[in-house]
């Protein structure tokens, strides 16, 4: 019997995109659900949920991640007009971030080698192999330009677009809160901070509650992501 | 919406076409994000008053809010690394941690130190918490 439910439900729906859109979509909305569930607090990361939700369908399934992503990579796709859209609330917000360029590039240039080096040097010294070291060099820029310096230097591209996931996360869960500890509540502070490093996950927290944080983390993403595609093949063009 | 969508799809475009003809380092939809910045922009100054359409903003917000499902497909990838992850957690874990918070502080504290003279009344974040 579930041979049968097997064969003639199971096989056809997993070759449609059908399936794992669905389960991605279900897996996203249970994360929001949860998060509403904690009043809303950014520990309960929906990205986080679903992300764990959804590995563990796919695992549990025997199904490659290949198949998975054949289904899902129409979400994956919106990605590129959703960065576009940051366009937005950058544009409304354009006289200010003319007036904070002399910060931003300051900020940027910290935070940006700040998290370069810290990461290879932390994996370095806790005596991680040469590949992973590499491969956490590039990863608080945007995936596809994390991946591409990933296999400019050496690293494992697909390593790297986990951790620039799981980082971006990570900032996103950690990074307003910790700000405030440091006594920062200045959107544009929390803005950049989140797109310098944490990308596009931490910029998608920062700004869907405010446009001012929502600029200044589409010129952390963009800015960043073009500092860290110059310096990042120069810096380690002599350890190959 | 629809117009809008397309105004986006229609950026990204060109962020490709830019890239493969300039050969930039940087994704197609990061050039169509300054591209249509300074699209925006251009239509903001020259008109007086003219603001960004209505259908436009909000479209851009509905992307902005869902954000966070877009990232889940990729973020699904993390099993196939599983062999690394096995080898190396502690390096990987503690250095993904460590260097995501150091860089969170210091481009929030330079930001924040460089910056707390001009215009902080607007930028203030009250004093709402999310945890």
């Amino acid at each position: 019997m579930s041979n049968n439910v097997f064969q003639h439900v199971w096989i056809p729906l997993s070759a449609t995109p059908l399936l794992w859109l669905a389960v991605t979509l279900g897996a996203y909305v249970f994360g929001l659900v949860i998060q509403k569930w904690f009043s809303g607090s950014a520990l309960a990361s929906p990205v986080l949920i679903s992300i764990a939700v959804v590995s563990a369908i796919v695992l549990l399934t025997r199904t490659t991640y290949q198949s998975y992503f054949a289904g899902a990579q129409f979400i994956n796709f919106l990605l590129g007009p959703a960065t576009i859209a940051l366009a937005v609330p950058l544009a409304k917000n354009i006289d200010l971030v003319r007036h904070n360029l002399h910060s931003i590039g300051i900020a940027l240039i910290a935070g940006s080698l700040t998290s370069i080096i810290s990461g290879v040097l932390i994996v370095w010294v806790l005596g991680g192999t040469k590949d992973v070291a590499l491969s956490m060099a590039p990863k608080s820029v945007t995936t596809p330009i994390a991946m591409a310096v990933s296999i400019e230097i050496g690293g494992v591209p697909a390593l790297t677009a986990a951790l620039a996931i799981l980082g971006g996360i990570l900032a996103a869960i950690l990074g307003q809160e910790m700000l405030h500890r440091l006594n920062i509540r200045d959107w544009r502070a929390h803005g950049l901070a989140a797109g310098v490093a944490g990308s596009g996950v931490a910029a998608a927290q920062v700004a869907a509650r405010n446009e001012l944080g929502a600029a200044f983390a589409a010129v952390g993403i963009g800015l960043n992501g073009l500092l860290t595609a110059i310096i990042v093949p120069l810096m380690f063009l002599f350890w190959k | 919406m629809l117009a809008a969508i397309f105004l986006f799809v229609g950026c990204q475009l060109t962020g490709e076409v830019l890239r493969e003809l300039l050969s930039l380092p940087i994704p197609g939809p990061v050039i169509g994000m300054f591209f249509l910045g300074a699209l925006l922009v251009c239509w903001q100054k020259t008109g007086t008053n003219r603001n960004i359409p209505v259908e436009v903003e909000r479209t851009a917000e509905t992307f902005i809010r869902y954000m966070g499902l877009l990232f889940v497909p990729a973020g699904v990838g993390v099993i196939s690394q599983g062999g690394l992850l096995r080898a190396e957690w502690l390096p990987i874990l503690v250095g993904l941690v460590g260097s995501t918070i150091l860089s969170v502080a210091i481009t929030g504290f330079v930001m924040h130190w460089t910056s707390r003279t001009r215009h902080t009344k607007v930028a203030l974040i009250n004093s709402e918490r999310t945890l």
